[in-house]
């Protein structure tokens, strides 16, 4: 039976998995304590709860539970790890790189350290995606002190060379930080091996609660510093202080258990899933394109425009079905997505673009539903759509001159 | 974003759309907007040229449910009126039927710049034929 709406906006949240909220709910009762209180109870069987999730959390990613420090989210991580480096890190350098495609709690945090002295460097992307190695390669200077490049993206899903990236990193001398939080959980990601220093992460985005996150900061080979920015207790080994959030940190923790045990499972059955959508939708429907390269791509994620037709238009004609759309008319900023903007695609297919979020709850019957539905409405929308008409006709339309407004 | 019930009804049950034979000259076409500021609108007008009155209008939009309401609606304003009173029509008769929000109003003056797009093509139409048509008598 199908439930409505269906739920495939899973890159901007995810629901609470049930056993997550169990882990939770004693935190919130009986085991109020503060993880910090030392000398009783209490104290101890938050502590306990709080290490536990550092365990789990290390666990998934590779590290230890001594380089993982609890946030409010990865916005907050992002924002740690970029400004507490420069100002930790100011007297080797004031050079930061990043990509034109990260998230704006990366690219914000940037404008906002150019004003304060920083030179910020942001690479294209090529027209798949990714970072080109060569162009990162070129654009580290003496002065550069971090890369902050993200894993897996929140609109086209495309997975950069991690490893690659952090060995080229490491080579230079300089700290590699990247904001895994659509990654983390979804696919391997090892701090180790994928030669990371500072990684951001986020619970609601993998089956746990709003309003608590992490950053792991590596402690060895190197050993990575951070200025705190926010000033207090001292808590989190003196780079975040603030009570520590125990319902929510038992949250991430098991979320991180469950990721880690359904990973192998998640990963192929999303991948089908998604690869079952794309397949039918562009069986059916031409001029339809994938935005993103298929080879490096988170397994739940699909990013297509359906030329000649406007992304709020058919957001609109699907609203028993939950995703997003690159068309500025969703947008507060009335700008269509700078990412796909900046895989030179072309500001009229991003307009026309939709994200798919496959989540750990999404069915092949929802998938079959909206696979039919998105085709229908993408049908009769063409059918009202004079640009569709004019390419029919034979009509260039980039040799027509619009009057832009 | 929650749209109104007008709203809703015009993209579900669009009014007029299609095309009009773009070469008949009692037929006026105007095509505004651009596809990559994401609405481009095709309005088109067929005038009787005896009485000056619009018999038929059609449309085509790419751009969001308030473009294409915008123009579905504009099709329905234009049928009946003269084409000296289809000059009269304000993109704020649009916004108040429609119910738009501010931040779909530029696709109600869209809409406004379509219809006067419409109308000029067909008075050019008819100039040219003019002398033609003198000719002929």
């Amino acid at each position: 039976m199908l439930k409505f709406p269906i739920y495939l906006d899973n890159h901007a949240t995810t629901p609470l998995d049930p056993r997550v909220l169990e882990t939770m709910m004693p935190y919130f009762g009986e085991h109020f304590g503060n993880a910090a209180s030392r000398n009783h109870s209490f104290g101890w069987v938050a502590e306990e709860a709080v290490e536990r999730a550092r365990k789990q959390l290390a666990s998934l990613i590779g590290a230890t539970s001594k380089e993982i420090v609890f946030t409010s989210g990865a916005t907050e991580s992002n924002n740690l790890a970029i400004k507490g480096v420069a100002e930790m890190y100011a007297q080797k350098g004031n050079h930061i790189i990043t990509a034109a495609t990260e998230h704006k709690a990366v690219l914000d945090t940037c404008k906002r350290l150019e004003k304060h002295g920083c030179q910020v460097t942001y690479l294209p992307v090529r027209t798949d995606g990714l970072v080109d190695l060569d162009q990162l390669r070129d654009a580290i200077t003496d002065k550069t002190i971090l890369v902050s490049i993200m894993y897996g993206n929140n609109e086209i899903g495309t997975v950069q060379d991690i490893p690659a990236i952090g060995k080229l990193c490491h080579e230079k001398g300089v700290l590699l930080h990247t904001d895994a939080t659509q990654a983390v959980g979804k696919i391997p990601v090892n701090v180790i091996q994928d030669n990371i220093d500072l990684l951001s992460a986020s619970a609601h985005k993998m089956y746990g609660p709003k309003g608590v996150g992490m950053l792991y900061v590596r402690r060895k080979s190197p050993r990575v510093q951070l200025t705190a920015q926010m000033d207090g207790g001292g808590h989190e080994r003196g780079m975040r202080s603030g009570t520590l959030n125990v319902p929510g940190i038992a949250g991430l923790g098991k979320a991180a258990e469950l990721c880690q045990e359904l990973m192998p499972h998640e990963m192929a059955e999303h991948a089908r899933m998604r690869d079952h959508l794309k397949d039918k939708l562009m069986a059916e429907l031409d001029e339809t394109y994938v935005n993103g390269t298929m080879e490096r791509r988170l397994p739940h994620n699909l990013n297509i425009s359906f030329a000649y037709v406007e992304g709020e238009s058919l957001l609109m004609g699907i609203n028993d079905i939950a995703v997003s759309s690159g068309s500025a008319c969703t947008s507060a900023t009335l700008e269509p997505s700078y990412v796909l903007k900046a895989l030179g695609a072309g500001d009229d297919l991003a307009h026309s673009s939709i994200r798919f979020g496959i989540g750990r709850f999404t069915t092949g019957e929802e998938i079959d539903y909206t696979a039919g539905k998105v085709i229908e409405v993408v049908k009769k929308l063409r059918e009202l759509s004079p640009l569709y008409e004019m390419v029919k006709e034979g009509v260039d339309l980039t040799k027509v001159e619009w009057a832009a407004h | 974003m929650a749209y109104s019930d007008k709203v809703l009804d015009h993209y579900n049950h669009p009014r007029n759309v299609g095309s009009l034979d773009k070469k008949d000259p009692s037929v006026g076409t105007g095509l505004v907007g651009a596809p990559e500021c994401g609405d481009v609108m095709k309005l088109q007008i067929k005038v009787n040229p005896e009485t000056g009155v619009i018999e038929d209008a059609r449309f085509k939009t790419f751009g969001c449910g308030s473009a294409i309401a915008s123009s579905s609606l504009a099709t329905e304003m234009l049928k009946g009126r003269t084409v000296d009173e289809a000059l009269q029509i304000k993109n704020t008769e649009i916004v108040n039927e429609l119910s738009l929000p501010p931040v779909k109003i530029h696709c109600s003056v869209l809409a406004e710049d379509a219809i006067k797009a419409a109308i000029t093509d067909y008075k050019a139409k008819t100039l040219d034929a003019a002398p033609a048509s003198a000719q002929s008598a």
